[in-house]
C-alpha cells in the first residue's frame, strides 16, 4: 500500500525556539525573585516604589486589554451586529490580558499570597488602589465567564453554554461598568501624588484621562491583533471572520478617531484648568507635545483618513500608533515624569532582569494565545453552535 | 445571577467606598486628636551630632550601621532614611555656614499613606503617631508613592516577609510615659516632646522674641493639612531640603473628589446602557416591523401582479381559443363548401 506522508509540521520554527529560550530565562528569574526578593532582579528603591512591572505589566496591559469592554458594548449594546466576528478574538485577549496583569503583579507585591486581603478581611476603601483591585478582580471573574463557552464548545456542554449565553446582556453591561471604574482609578492612583508627577501629566482630570484613551487603545488592538491574525491564522477563519472583518476595520477607525479627538481636547482642557502653560516652554513641554500632538492627534487624524477612504492599510499604521501612544502616556505617567524632581542618579531605569521578567510574562501571554487561538473556537464559529449568537 | 441582584452588589461596594472615605479619610477637615503629641525641631539648635540618629537606631533595635555614629564624615553626603535607617540629619550650606536638618516620618495629620493603603495598614493613633502593621501589608508600596515626604522605605531584600519601614514616633515608649528616643538623646534641646498645640505655641514664642533668628514660618502646621513633626529654623526651608510647594490640603482630599465619582457610575451606566441596549432592541423591532412590511406589500404587490398576468394569460388564452375555434369553424364551413361545390360540379358532370 501507498504510503501517504502526512505534511510533518516542525515544531521547533525558530518562533519558537526564542520563546523556550525566553520562557527558560524566565522561569530561571522566578525562581531568583521568589527565593531572594524583589531587590535582587530589580532596580525599585525606596525613592522608586513603582518600577515597569506596575507602569508597563500593569497599566499598560489593562489599557491594551480594553478592546473586551469596547467591542462587546458595541456589538451587544448598540446593536453593530457586523463587528459580530471581533467579540471573541476580544473577549479573549481580554481575559489572558487581565489573567496575566494579575499574574505579573505577583512579582511586584511583596507579599503576593496576601493578594486577597484587600478584597476580604481588610478593605481599605479610601484607596483607589482599593478599587483597582476590586474591579479588577470582577471584572476577571466576568472575562473568564464570557470567555468560557469557547471550552464548553469544544467540550461539547451544550446546556451551560446556552445558560452563559443567556447572560450575556447582563455580563456586557457589568463589564463596562467595572471597567469604567478600573481604566480610570488607575490614573486616579496617582491623584495623591501631586508632588511628584510633572504638572503637565497631573490633573484632577487623570482618571477621566486613562478612561478615555482606554477606548482607542481597545479598539486599536482590535484591529492590530484582527489584522495580524489575519495574516498569519487565515486558515483557522471561517467566512464571518473573513468578510467581517472589513466593516470592523473602518467601523472601529471611526470610533477611535472620534473618542481620540475627545482625549486630545481633554488634555488641553486639562493644562488649561490648571494653568500649566508656561511648562511647555521647557523639555518636559516638548516631551509632552510628541506625546500629544504624535501619539493622539495623528492617529486621530489618521483613523478619520483610513475611515473616510476605507484604506485599511492607513487604520493599521494608526492602531499601531494609538497603542504605541498609549504605552507612552502610561509610562509617562508612571516613570517617566513621576518624581522628574529628583536629582539624575535617584531617577529609575528598569533592571536587565526586570525587563526580561516583563518580556518572560509577554511571551507567555502570547503563547497562551496561540495556543487558545489554534486550539478554540475562537476565529470561526463551532459548527455545533453556529449562529448561537 | 440576575442582573439586577449583580448590579446591587456594585452599587452597595460604591455606596460603601463614598461613605468608607467620607468617615475614615472624610472630605471634612480633620484637624487631628485633641491631645496627640508631636515634636518640635529647632534647626537653629541642632548641630548635627547624629546623637538622635544613635538613640533610634538603638531604640529600635535596628542593624549597627557601617560607620558608627560618631563618624560625621557621612553628613557631607545627602541622605534619605532607610528600611533600617528611620531618622537622618544631613546637613546644608546657607551663607557659608552650617545647616543641619533631621529627618524621619512627619506623621501627618491626615496621613497619605493611611489613605493610600489598601488593606488599612496605617493608622493615625490618639497619640498622634502614624503607625504600621505589618500583619497587614500586601506589600504593594503605593503608601511610598504617596507619601509627600518621601517617607516609607521597603525591605527589598526579604523574599517572603519584607516590611515598609518607618519611624514610629515611638508609639511603644509614649504609651509606657516615656519620651521619643531621639527626644531623649539630644544634647541640644533641638527637639522638643509635647502636645501638639503646645508645640505651636512654644513655635511662635520663639520667633516672636527672635524674628532676627528665624524665619516666620512653622513648618508642618499647615503642610499637606498638618503633620505632628513641627519645623522650625533660620533659614528658607527650601535650603533644608524641603519642599515648599507642598500645599496645604491633606492628601485624603486629592482623591475624595474623584472617588465620590463611583457609585454615580454604578447607578448611571447600567441606565445609560440598558437604554441604549432598548433603543438598539426597538430600532431592530421597527427595522424588522418595516421589513415585514415592506415585505408583506411584495408579496401582496406580486400577487396582484401575478393574478393579472393570470387573467391576462387566461384571457389571451380565451381570446386565441376562439380565435383557433373560429380559424376552425371558418375552416370547416370553407372545406364543407368547397365540398359542395365538387359535389354539385361532379353531379353536373353525370348529368
Ligand atoms: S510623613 Fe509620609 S509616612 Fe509619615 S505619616 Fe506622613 S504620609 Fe505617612
Ligand atoms: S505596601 Fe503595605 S502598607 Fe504600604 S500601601 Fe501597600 S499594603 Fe499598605
Amino acid at each position: 500500500m501507498a504510503h501517504v506522508a502526512t505534511p510533518s509540521k516542525k515544531f521547533w520554527t525558530p518562533a519558537n525556539i526564542i520563546t523556550a529560550i525566553i520562557l527558560v530565562i524566565g522561569l530561571v528569574l522566578t525562581v531568583k525573585r521568589f527565593s531572594m526578593g524583589i531587590g535582587a532582579v530589580s532596580n525599585l528603591s525606596d525613592d522608586n516604589p513603582w518600577g515597569i512591572w506596575i507602569g508597563f505589566d500593569l497599566l499598560c496591559g489593562v489599557a491594551l486589554a480594553a478592546g473586551g469592554y469596547t467591542t462587546t458594548a458595541a456589538v451587544y449594546l448598540f446593536g453593530m451586529k457586523k463587528y459580530h466576528s471581533a467579540v471573541r478574538p476580544a473577549i479573549t485577549t481580554a481575559f489572558l490580558g487581565y489573567a496575566f496583569v494579575v499574574f505579573a503583579l505577583l512579582y511586584d507585591l511583596g507579599r503576593y499570597y496576601r493578594l486577597p486581603y484587600p478584597l476580604t478581611i481588610y478593605p481599605g476603601p479610601t484607596s483607589f488602589l482599593f478599587e483597582v483591585g476590586l474591579c479588577v478582580a470582577l471584572y476577571l471573574t466576568v472575562l473568564a465567564i464570557e470567555f468560557s463557552p469557547f471550552l464548553w464548545e469544544v467540550l461539547g456542554w451544550a446546556k451551560i453554554r446556552h445558560l452563559v449565553h443567556k447572560l450575556t446582556l447582563a455580563l456586557t453591561i457589568f463589564g463596562v461598568i467595572l471597567s469604567t471604574l478600573h481604566q480610570s482609578s488607575l490614573g486616579g492612583l496617582y491623584l495623591i501624588a501631586p508632588s511628584k508627577l510633572h504638572p503637565l501629566w497631573y490633573s484632577i482630570y487623570l482618571p477621566l484621562f486613562f478612561f478615555l484613551s482606554s477606548i482607542p487603545a481597545g479598539l486599536s488592538m482590535v484591529i492590530l491583533e484582527g489584522t495580524l491574525s489575519h495574516k498569519y491564522l487565515n486558515h483557522k477563519m471561517d467566512e464571518e471572520h473573513h468578510h467581517g472583518f472589513s466593516p470592523v476595520v473602518l467601523g472601529f477607525s471611526k470610533a477611535a478617531s472620534v473618542v481620540l479627538f475627545a482625549y486630545f481636547c481633554m488634555k488641553w482642557i486639562g493644562v488649561a484648568m490648571d494653568n500649566n502653560w508656561s511648562h511647555l516652554g521647557t523639555g518636559w513641554g516638548l516631551w509632552f507635545l510628541v506625546e500629544v500632538l504624535g501619539f493622539v492627534l495623528l492617529p486621530c487624524i489618521l483613523y478619520a483618513v483610513a475611515a473616510r477612504e476605507k484604506n485599511e492599510r492607513v487604520a493599521f499604521y494608526a492602531s499601531i500608533m494609538t497603542v504605541a501612544g498609549i504605552i507612552l502616556n502610561r509610562l509617562n505617567v508612571s516613570i517617566i515624569a513621576f518624581n522628574w524632581r529628583l536629582p539624575a542618579e535617584a531617577r529609575y531605569f528598569p533592571s536587565l532582569e526586570e525587563f526580561l521578567i516583563t518580556v518572560f510574562i509577554v511571551t507567555l501571554e502570547i503563547t497562551v494565545l496561540r495556543i487558545c487561538l489554534n486550539k478554540l473556537p475562537i476565529l470561526h464559529q463551532h459548527p455545533q453552535f453556529r449562529d448561537a449568537h | 445571577m440576575k442582573r439586577r441582584t449583580f448590579i446591587g452588589i456594585l452599587a452597595g461596594a460604591g455606596a460603601s467606598l463614598a461613605t468608607g472615605t467620607a468617615g475614615a479619610a472624610g472630605n471634612h477637615h480633620f484637624t487631628g486628636y485633641p491631645d496627640s503629641y508631636g515634636v518640635l525641631f529647632d534647626s537653629t539648635k541642632c548641630i548635627g551630632c547624629r546623637k538622635c540618629e544613635a538613640a533610634c537606631n538603638a531604640v529600635n533595635e535596628l542593624p549597627k550601621p557601617e560607620l558608627p555614629f560618631d563618624d560625621l564624615s557621612v553628613l557631607e553626603k545627602r541622605r534619605r532614611t532607610h528600611h533600617d535607617t528611620f531618622t537622618v540629619v544631613n546637613k546644608y550650606e546657607y551663607n557659608g555656614k552650617p545647616v543641619f536638618r533631621k529627618i524621619q516620618c512627619n506623621h501627618c495629620q491626615e496621613p497619605a499613606c493611611a489613605s493610600a493603603c489598601f488593606v488599612g495598614a496605617f493608622k493615625k493613633e490618639p497619640t498622634g503617631a502614624v503607625s504600621y502593621d505589618a500583619s497587614r501589608c500586601v506589600g504593594c508600596r503605593y503608601c511610598m508613592i504617596a507619601c509627600p515626604f518621601e517617607i516609607p522605605t521597603y525591605e527589598y531584600h526579604d523574599p517572603i516577609t519584607p516590611r515598609v519601614r518607618k519611624c514610629t514616633m515611638c508609639q511603644p515608649r509614649i504609651l509606657e510615659g516615656k519620651l521619643p528616643g531621639c527626644v531623649e538623646a539630644c544634647p541640644k534641646g533641638a527637639l522638643v516632646f509635647g502636645h501638639r498645640d503646645e508645640l505651636l505655641q512654644i513655635a511662635r514664642e520663639r520667633i516672636r522674641k527672635h524674628p532676627e533668628l528665624y524665619v516666620n514660618h512653622i513648618y508642618g502646621e499647615q503642610e499637606m493639612g498638618g503633620t505632628n513633626w513641627l519645623y522650625i529654623s533660620g533659614v528658607p526651608f527650601e535650603i533644608l531640603g524641603m519642599r515648599e510647594d507642598l500645599g496645604i490640603t491633606p492628601a485624603p482630599q486629592l482623591t475624595t473628589g474623584a472617588l465620590s465619582v463611583v457609585p454615580a457610575v454604578v447607578g448611571l451606566w447600567p441606565m445609560f446602557l440598558t437604554g441604549a441596549y432598548a433603543i438598539t432592541k426597538r430600532k431592530e423591532k421597527i427595522a424588522a416591523e418595516e421589513r415585514a412590511h415592506a415585505v408583506q406589500k411584495a408579496v401582496a404587490e406580486a400577487e396582484a401582479e401575478a393574478a393579472k398576468k393570470l387573467a391576462a394569460a387566461l384571457e389571451k388564452a380565451e381570446r386565441e381559443k376562439q380565435a383557433a375555434i373560429d380559424r376552425e369553424v371558418k375552416k370547416a364551413l370553407k372545406e364543407a363548401e368547397e365540398a359542395r361545390k365538387k359535389a354539385e360540379a361532379a353531379s353536373e358532370g353525370e348529368e
